[in-house]
This record gives C-alpha cells, sequence and structure tokens, in this order.
C-alpha cells in the first residue's frame, strides 16, 4: 500500500527546479522538469552525500554543486564521474495543486 | 613563536590521512556564503558562447603561432611566436583541463569532453586520474594526507618551485606516471581517490598518449630536429611558467587544515591576458566555494559575495609579496600561515575548527 506523503503546493517548485523535502529523518529533492512534470529522488548525491537542492536542474539532469555529479533525475541514472551509484527515485502524482511523493 | 612545528605527513596513505578522517576534517561540511536561490540559478546556468569564442581564440593563436614557430624555425624569429605557443600549450590548457573537468565551461557535454581531452593531453594529466584528484581536491582542500593536488607543501620546496615554473618536475613524475599506467599498474596513492571501475581507463589513455609522443619523437629522429618536439610535449616545459605563476597562489602560504576556504583560497585580481589564459581561476575562493559556476560567471559572482570574503590581492605582484616572506618564514617553521582578514561585513570564522598555532597578524 503507497504512502503518500504531501511535500508542496505545485507552485512552490519552478519549472527545470529542485526542493529539498525533509520527511521522517530522510531527505528527499523533488523536480518540475521543463515539460512540467514532477519526480522525486533522494537528497543526497550518492558520492559525497551533498543536498542535490543545491544543485542546477538542466533539462533531465540534476547536477550536485560540490564536484558536478550528473544523475536523470527522471531515472536516478548516474551518469559518469565522479557519480558511479544511481539515486533511488520515488513515485510522485500532483492532486489539487499539490505534489505528494510514494514512500512505499 | 616558541611551540614545536608540528611536521606534516602529506601522503595519502600516511598518519595524517587518517587523523584528518578520525577528527571530521575529511569530507567535512565547509562554509558558504549565503546566496538567494534565484541569484544562484543564474550564476549557475550553462551557455556554449563564451567557451567557443575562447576556445578559438586558444587553439586559433595556437595554429598561427605553431605555423609561424615551424616557418621561422633555425632563426631566431621563431621565438616570439613559440613563447605564445607554449603558454598557450603549457599554461591555458592548465585552466582549459579544470574548467572542462568541472563540466561548467560550455552547456553541450561533448564540447566539454572533447576540450577536456585536449587540454589534458597537452598539460600531461590523464584525464581520469586527475578527475578523479580534482574531486579529491575539492572534498578535502588543503586537509594534509587528503588533498592531493596541494601545490606547496610545508616546508616549502623552493627549488623545487623554481623547477616546476619550466615544468621540469612535473612533466617528469607525468611521464613516469604515464608509462606506469600504460604498463597496466595503478599506485596505491591511486587506488585511495580513483574507484576499481575507473581504473581500466586510466591504463587505457595511457597507452594512447605513450603512442602519440612516440610517434613525435620517431618523427623528431626522422627529420633530424627537433621542431616536432618543439610542437608537441616539450611546449609543457617552456610554456608552464604562466600556469605557475598564477597557480601558486591560490592556496599557497595559506591556512591548511581548515574548512573555510576563506582562509585556505586567495583570490587576486589580474590583468585580462592572464585571466584569459587562466580562465578567471583567479577568483579562487568564489571557485572552491561554488564549482558549479562556470568561469564567465565568476567575475559577477565576486561582486555578489566580496562584502563575505577577504579583501583579494590587487595584483600577482602583491600576492607574491605575501607569499614568499611566508613561504620563508614555513622554512623556519612549518606551522606559519598567512590568515585572510575578514572584513566588518563578513561572518566570522569558526574559530573552533581552525585553530592553528602561529598567524601572520
Amino acid at each position: 500500500m503507497s504512502n503518500w506523503v504531501e511535500v508542496c503546493a505545485t507552485g512552490e517548485i519552478d519549472e527545470e527546479d529542485v526542493i529539498r523535502f525533509d520527511h521522517d529523518g530522510k531527505t528527499f529533492a523533488v523536480y518540475r522538469s521543463p515539460d512540467d512534470r514532477f519526480f522525486a529522488t533522494d537528497g543526497l548525491c550518492t558520492h559525497e552525500k551533498v543536498h542535490l537542492a543545491d544543485g542546477l536542474v538542466m533539462d533531465d539532469i540534476i547536477e550536485c554543486p560540490k564536484h558536478n555529479g550528473r544523475f536523470s533525475y527522471m531515472t536516478g541514472e548516474a551518469k559518469g564521474a565522479p557519480v558511479c551509484v544511481d539515486l533511488k527515485t520515488y513515485p510522485v502524482k500532483v492532486e489539487d495543486g499539490s505534489v505528494f511523493i510514494s514512500l512505499g | 613563536m616558541d611551540k614545536t612545528a608540528t611536521k606534516r605527513d602529506y601522503s595519502l596513505l600516511g598518519r595524517d590521512a587518517q587523523a584528518a578522517v578520525d577528527s571530521g576534517l575529511a569530507a567535512a561540511e565547509w562554509y558558504h556564503t549565503d546566496i538567494p536561490r534565484k541569484q544562484m540559478k543564474e550564476l549557475m546556468k550553462r551557455e556554449d558562447g563564451p567557451a567557443i569564442r575562447d576556445t578559438l581564440i586558444w587553439l586559433g593563436s595556437m595554429v598561427i603561432t605553431g605555423a609561424l614557430g615551424a616557418y621561422f624555425w633555425g632563426s631566431w624569429w621563431c621565438v616570439p611566436f613559440f613563447l605564445i605557443y607554449g603558454v598557450m600549450y603549457g599554461s591555458a590548457s592548465d585552466s582549459r583541463w579544470h574548467e572542462c573537468g568541472h563540466g561548467t565551461a560550455f552547456k553541450t557535454r561533448w564540447m566539454n569532453d572533447a576540450v577536456y581531452q585536449i587540454a589534458c593531453f597537452m598539460i600531461m594529466r590523464n584525464p581520469v586520474t586527475w578527475r578523479w584528484s580534482h574531486t579529491r581536491h575539492h572534498t578535502d582542500t588543503v586537509i594534509v594526507g587528503r588533498d592531493p593536488e596541494i601545490a606547496v607543501m610545508r616546508p616549502p620546496d623552493l627549488f623545487r618551485l623554481v623547477l616546476n615554473f619550466f615544468g621540469l618536475l612535473d612533466a617528469s613524475y607525468a611521464m613516469i606516471d604515464m608509462v606506469r599506467n600504460a604498463a597496466g599498474i595503478i599506485s596505491a596513492a591511486e587506488k585511495t581517490f580513483i574507484p576499481e571501475q575507473e581504473q581500466p581507463r586510466v591504463i587505457r589513455v595511457a597507452r594512447i598518449w605513450v603512442l602519440i609522443y612516440a610517434a613525435t619523437v620517431a618523427m623528431a629522429i626522422y627529420l633530424g630536429s627537433l621542431l616536432p618536439l618543439m610542437l608537441i610535449g616539450l611546449p609543457r616545459l617552456y610554456g608552464a611558467w604562466h600556469h605557475v605563476l598564477t597557480g601558486l597562489l591560490q592556496h599557497g602560504g595559506l591556512a591548511d587544515n581548515v574548512i573555510d576556504h576563506r582562509l585556505n583560497s586567495r583570490s587576486v585580481y589580474m590583468n585580462p591576458f592572464s585571466r584569459f589564459v587562466y580562465w578567471n581561476m583567479n577568483y579562487h575562493v568564489e571557485h572552491h566555494m561554488f564549482p558549479m559556476v562556470p568561469y564567465h560567471a565568476l567575475p559577477q559572482l565576486h561582486d555578489m559575495i566580496k562584502h563575505d570574503l577577504p579583501a583579494p590581492n590587487k595584483s600577482m605582484f602583491e600576492g607574491y609579496r605575501e607569499m614568499i616572506p611566508a613561504f620563508l618564514w614555513q622554512l623556519k617553521n612549518e606551522d606559519y600561515f598567512l590568515k585572510r582578514e575578514l572584513p566588518p561585513t563578513a561572518k566570522p570564522y569558526r574559530e573552533e575548527f581552525h585553530a592553528e598555532p602561529i598567524a601572520a597578524e
């Protein structure tokens, strides 16, 4: 059974941007793509545990602010050095103008 | 000054490496000046235009000066052309390697990667090894035993510094590393920062480079002339001076084992030629604090956060005037360092993390 958790109103995330969302002792990154879709991943880079929400969103890529490691935030795939381990992604839905992520 | 200086162990596998991990200095959380997200996004924005323009000037000037140097080879007229060619090959490649390694120079990925490979070859830095070494340099900037890119260790080896203005030691070590890697050997120190799955790529690149240098040497022997080596390889020596001149200022004489780039990095105002060759890395505190900001946006970043940073040196000359005496003091006491003064508008240093026994007043 899915555990949907409300993150924020859709308007709180700019297009092609990311915000940090902390819940139950864990940190997540929630993205809005240039084509107005929402995605969520673990909040910390798999390389050195830096908050991805301080990074740069370009198309479908989130770039870590510390070492410029790049992931697809849509699939979690690590796109090359210095990141080698994929990010965990989470299902997202939008209802009544709010963004929800499923935490299992 | 009567305290006994702490002997530093710069080995990545040594006593200080373990001490840095134990004390929390390794992979620590560093100080950042607050910048609103909207402004930060603007600063981080990628563009192709500035780097395409600069790359055309860079490689174009090399084609022209290299051709004229070759044309006038055998007469003194070749000297000015090789002087420029050398700086573009042996120094501008340093900043191109650096910026493209961060992936911030161009918006288009393949352009970053292409310039990165070319620059790595010129500066004689294995593109895989040095990507990882520079990653560590940003994680643990001037943390003894952790940072593999500390240019001036304490006590400073001034003879080595002078030799490196001509690339003599760096290039020699680079050649030894290249041959060792080409033979399939990854050193124990390299293994501390290059993940296992990346190590075969180190070897592959080294083997390609050995073939290029072997072909260049063969051509020089066949022609009975140094000219092929004046164009490939030797410019790393005779053109190295500018990247050493600017690079030493990055961290030289400043604090080590601190987690605030305002204390261990130096920003310096420079002339336009040096800024072109160095790709604005004279804004070095700013670069370390926000490595996502492309080189062309660093002057803007500097204007935005200078209220929170030590005043930059007004010129390279001023930088050297404070740095060289600091090196000389460090010969007597390696705990000595220059403490950067903050303006009244800045957030203070967190002294509990940065206590050092002897600092310049």
